[in-house]
């Protein structure tokens, strides 16, 4: 029998709700309270402008900053520590990306506009470009998922590199009556197809050199002086040159689209181990070399 | 020459042979009676190497006759060994032509003249001694054969299979190994068969090993031809064998000459027996398939159980202990002969059954104290059982606002039919309103009776229309309009695509759809558009009983359906007397009227909902939607999935459809009537309260769940080696980090059987689905498809 107290454990998300608008901004509000607070402190502080790190506004912004930092840092681990996500990641990434916004302000004025060439500034620029890289990470999330769905037309990776693979065949089949120069270079475009490679390839989405744009280009080429009789021929592997040179698009447009999502990550997480050892090196040097 | 013995037995199926054995064991003087030239006929035809499986597991087993999981073989020759060490005496390749005489002085009649005397005479025969056979011309010729000892004795033969029920297919397909087959069917579908033969026997047709012949109705046979006749004409079928497997009935006409009394004329009636298996002569007991116990584990356990009653021992059935607990765990003060009575005597709906029956399905059933006030079923939950009420009363809550608005049910009543018939959330909460002795039903057994007995089947369907009606057309309908209403309802089933209103048509009749969901949708520019999906619990057709008007939409079949039509005539008699009932069919009218007027206006917006329609959601009731405007496609919720889930994951999350940004990855949408349910051997899939249809550690990989599932959300994966933690890769890269590990390495390192893995919808974790949780962008829901389409129309996601 169930009980009477059997209550319906409300399921999480029943709506899709970008993590930049979670919670009506709940996070969005509560970074610009704590930047709000820190300019306040800053301002309490004596004597204007003059204080830094050293005053009792500097250790409190500097205490919450450091804090931040870890807090921050940690969510490499939180995202992946599937079992305790108690609400949702969404919220969890939300305030990640705009307590991060505000660390920017809390140690700016933690700094008190004093810069030089010591292990203090060098702190404060990693961490300058770990946020500024995180930013870009919130526009690629923002902007690239529904120019991925777009480029993608309804196909799956796996469909589109199944598609580009039996075109292949079809297109030996289709290049049998063409003469030998011709059926030469459709031959080179099946026999060499190139998806991805180094870096730059990926994240530029495109290839120079394309075996297929090469032949679509001979094709273009010899259109005014086509053997006579073979126009079917000629028209069936263009269409399917065409076809499979739309596919190769798609396919590197969406390696590139993937390629510059990821990137980011490659600056922003080593750079925040960085920015963790030259914090401690900051710390341990205030307190202990002064 | 008259032999005299205390037992005769007839017939050396599992419950003969036990009966045997066990008299034999007591040194009784015995003789079994076997028709055929070995024991155990029955088993012996099974296909060779057959598996046997001894369910249900948790029944004790008593017999001399060992009995687990085996195949046929080991089977049979550990049998054979234990009736040779106990000196059971048998008798081949002997039949039975009558038996007179009373108790003490029985007198079996062989069929070479012979004649024994026996004090009592224990009657095993079974059913398959009566396989239906061809009532056509030609029926008898050597070609025909009803039977199939071992498909690979035939090679390069032209076969017919005759026969869509699990024996025919499964001899098709074996034969189609090494033959040419056909399978004549008198349909165009496998109604009878399970759902793993049907998917293997439909794979088959395709790759073109069986040719299937639809709507053909075998007419005469001829040396080497079946003359058959189809939808196009007469055919003729070249063939050197036929096997017709047609099924088998309890061999009535010889039990009843024993003087044995049936219950009624129902070919698939068995006989009348006490408690004891005594039938109604004296002396004269039946045990075995014939009692209507199909199973072996039964069978044995009724052979050992009729000796010990025959010798006048009183023992409590092998059940007995298993049934008191289950009393005691209710806390109920009540013997196990007292609960098979009230069942049998107070609730209606089980009245025709045995006590044997009864016993049965007690066994797979949980009996409920329920005190005053306490919530029996609750509004919005899943589960699928029946309630008997054995004592007490009980209130169902018809008006959701006011909860003391109730409708009473009284002791032999029964409830929970719709959520039975649905597979929906149950319609309404229902409390007990006095100290109550109820009776739960598990859902499986429940429609294995309602498929077997008739009587059960009609109480079901009658007392669920009603309640239907009522529950949907207002909280109390005047009988004596009900009554009338119900004599002019109709329950049709359609199926998938099929119209049950044309938009046009001048018919007047209401569905209410009971089972299954429908779409209703208009002809704008050329194509359907559609409306409104309407799942089980909805009602169609009203709009043109109040303005009699032309069907101003069609409403179709999104899956198989069921529904009950109304008369237009009656239903406006109806109306007319309940103004109340009136102005709330009248303010759903105008609504739906609304509805269509804001369509029409953004025909764009309802392509969404054929998209959705068109991928199952009809028939889902939860399923996994992510927003592609927001996927980074970061598999976040794969990793998820397979941390959480022993290293595999069970959704996918690129494959599936997409439209318009919204996808459907490749993940379980908990059908109202789980496909993957259907055909589960040792019933390891279940449906939990809140709706997730789950797999438990029974599972025993057969596969069949996998098949029978049409979206491909299930499948059968070994379980990895366990991985280190998550620390230990973050800060040294040990082991292959979250998620599933599907290197060539990861693979090959996962040994052990395979066993079916789907979403459980993370039934067991706090905090809910997985995938939803670990989502970075807020881009995976798990949402109810009325939901969906519900937010489609307000426009946002």
């Amino acid at each position: 029998m169930r009980s009477a107290d059997a209550t319906e454990a409300p399921l999480p998300g029943h709506r899709h709700e970008s993590f930049l608008i979670h919670s009506q901004f709940r996070y969005a509000k509560a970074a610009v309270l704590l930047v709000v607070a820190a300019i306040v402190v800053y301002l309490l502080d004596q004597p204007y402008g003059t204080g830094y790190g050293g005053s009792w506004a500097g250790y409190t912004l500097g205490t919450v900053g450091a804090l931040l930092i870890l807090w921050l840092t940690w969510f490499g681990y939180q995202k992946r520590n599937y079992a305790t996500i108690r609400e949702r990641l969404a919220a969890l990434l939300s305030a990640h990306v705009y307590l991060g916004l505000a660390l920017l302000v809390v140690a700016t004025l933690h700094t008190g506009f004093h810069f030089g060439w010591n292990v203090h500034t060098l702190a404060y620029a990693l961490m300058c470009i770990v946020i500024a890289s995180g930013l870009f990470g919130v526009y690629a999330y923002a902007r690239f998922p529904r120019l991925m769905t777009d480029n993608r037309a309804g196909m799956t990776m796996q469909q589109m590199l199944g598609r580009i693979a039996s075109l292949g065949d079809e297109l030996r089949l289709a290049a049998l009556p063409l003469d030998e120069a011709t059926a030469a270079v459709v031959e080179r475009a099946t026999a060499t197809t190139v998806i991805g490679g180094s870096v730059r390839r990926q994240l530029s989405g495109r290839l120079a050199g394309c075996t297929t744009e090469a032949a679509l280009a001979y094709l273009d080429r010899r259109d005014a002086d086509k053997p006579p009789g073979s126009e079917e021929a000629w028209l069936r592997v263009r269409v399917l040159l065409d076809e499979k040179a739309l596919l190769l698009a798609r396919v590197r447009r969406d390696i590139s689209f993937k390629a510059i999502m990821d990137v980011w990550l490659y600056l922003h997480v080593p750079l925040a181990f960085m920015l963790l050892a030259a914090l401690f090196a900051h710390i341990i040097s205030v307190f202990f070399l002064w | 020459m008259t032999s005299t013995y205390k037992i005769v037995i007839v017939g050396s199926g599992p419950a003969g042979l036990s009966a045997a054995t066990h008299a034999a064991q007591h040194g009784l003087t015995h003789v079994l009676l076997e028709r055929a030239p070995h024991l155990n006929d029955t088993i012996f035809k099974y296909q060779k190497r057959k598996h046997v499986m001894a369910t249900p597991e948790f029944l004790p087993l008593r017999s001399e006759l060992a009995f687990k999981e085996a195949s046929r073989e080991d089977l049979i020759e550990s049998w054979t060994g234990t009736t040779d060490t106990l000196k059971v005496n048998v008798r081949f390749g002997v039949e039975v032509t009558a038996i007179t005489g009373e108790k003490g002085n029985f007198t079996v009649t062989l069929a070479n003249g012979e004649t024994l005397s026996a004090e009592f005479v224990v009657l095993a025969i079974g059913v398959q001694g009566n396989l239906n056979k061809l009532r056509i011309l030609g029926a008898d010729l050597p070609l025909v054969q009803y039977q199939l000892d071992d498909p690979d004795e035939y090679q390069g033969e032209e076969i017919v299979v005759i026969g869509t029920g699990d024996a025919g297919l499964e001899n098709a397909l074996a034969l189609a190994v090494n033959n040419r087959v056909s399978l004549v069917n008198r349909v165009a579908d496998f109604p009878r068969a399970k759902g793993g033969n049907v998917a293997l026997i439909e794979a088959a047709i395709k790759r073109g090993d069986i040719e299937h012949l639809v709507n053909c109705e075998p007419k005469q046979i001829e040396p080497g031809v079946l003359l058959v006749e189809t939808a196009d004409g007469a055919a003729r079928v070249q063939c050197n064998r036929i096997i017709a497997r047609i099924g088998a009935l309890p061999p009535r006409k010889f039990v009843e000459s024993c003087g044995v009394v049936f219950p009624n004329d129902s070919p698939t009636a068995f006989p009348v027996l006490s408690d004891t298996y005594e039938s109604t002569v004296p002396g004269l007991y039946v045990v075995g398939a014939l009692t209507g116990y199909p199973l072996i584990k039964h069978c044995l356990n009724q052979g050992y159980e009729v000796i010990e009653y025959i010798l006048g021992n009183v023992i409590a059935p092998a059940d007995e202990p298993l049934l008191q607990a289950k009393l005691d765990r209710a806390g109920v003060k009540m013997t196990v002969a007292e609960l098979v009575n009230a069942t049998q005597q107070r609730v209606s709906l089980f009245r025709s059954l045995t006590a044997l029956q009864i016993r049965e399905f007690l066994i797979h059933s949980e009996i409920h104290a329920a005190p005053v006030d306490s919530v029996v079923v609750r509004r919005g939950e899943y589960s699928n059982s029946l309630f008997a009420i054995l004592d007490g009363e009980v209130g169902i809550q018809v008006d959701q606002d006011d909860p003391s608005d109730l409708v009473n049910l009284g002791p032999g009543e029964f409830f929970g039919e719709m959520a039975l018939i649905s597979g929906r959330r149950r319609s309404n909460t229902i409390v007990a309103t006095a100290p109550s002795l109820l009776l739960e039903v598990d859902r499986n057994i429940m429609i294995r009776l309602v498929r077997s007995e008739l009587h059960v089947r009609q109480a079901i369907d009658d007392a669920a229309v009603a309640r239907q009606i009522s529950t949907f057309l207002g909280t109390q309908v005047p009988s004596k309009i009900m009554s009338e209403v119900l004599a002019t309802t109709l329950v049709l089933e359609f199926k998938p695509n099929e119209s049950l209103i044309d938009e046009g048509g001048l018919d007047d009749a209401v569905f209410l759809i009971r089972k299954g969901s429908v779409t209703v949708s208009v002809r704008l520019g050329g194509r359907d558009v559609v409306l409104a999906y309407l799942p089980a619990g909805n009602y169609v057709g009203e709009m043109a009983l109040i303005t009699r008007r032309p069907r101003s939409a069609t409403v179709r079949a999104v899956i198989a359906t069921e529904a009950i039509r109304i008369d237009g005539r009656s239903f406006r008699a109806l109306l007319d007397h309940d103004m109340e009932l009136r102005r709330t069919i009248e303010e759903k009218l105008g609504k739906r009227l609304t509805e269509l007027q804001k369509v029409r206006m953004h025909a764009q917006e309802t392509s969404a909902v054929e998209f959705f329609m068109r991928h199952g959601l009809g028939e889902a009731t939860d399923v996994l939607v992510i927003d592609e405007s927001l996927c980074v496609r970061c598999d976040n919720c794969e990793k998820a999935c397979a941390e959480l889930h022993h290293g595999v994951s069970r959704l996918n999350r690129e494959a599936g459809p997409t439209f318009d940004m919204m996808h459907l990855p490749t993940s379980c949408r908990h059908c109202e009537d789980p496909h993957c349910m259907k055909e589960c051997p040792p019933d390891a899939i279940h449906r939990a309260p809140n709706g997730e249809v789950w797999i438990d550690d029974q599972c025993i990989g057969c596969g069949n769940c996998e098949r029978n599932c049409p979206y491909g959300v299930i499948h059968m994966a070994a379980v990895p080696p366990e991985k280190p933690g998550l620390l230990k890769w973050l800060l040294f890269g040990w082991g292959s980090g979250p998620g599933e590990d599907k290197s060539p390495q990861g693979l090959a390192k996962r040994t052990g059987s395979k066993h079916a893995v789907k979403c459980d919808m993370c039934k067991d974790i706090a905090g809910g689905p997985a995938c939803v949780r670990a989502c970075p962008t807020g881009a995976a829901i798990r949402i109810d498809p009325i939901n969906i389409m519900d937010s489609i129309r307000q426009g946002h996601r």
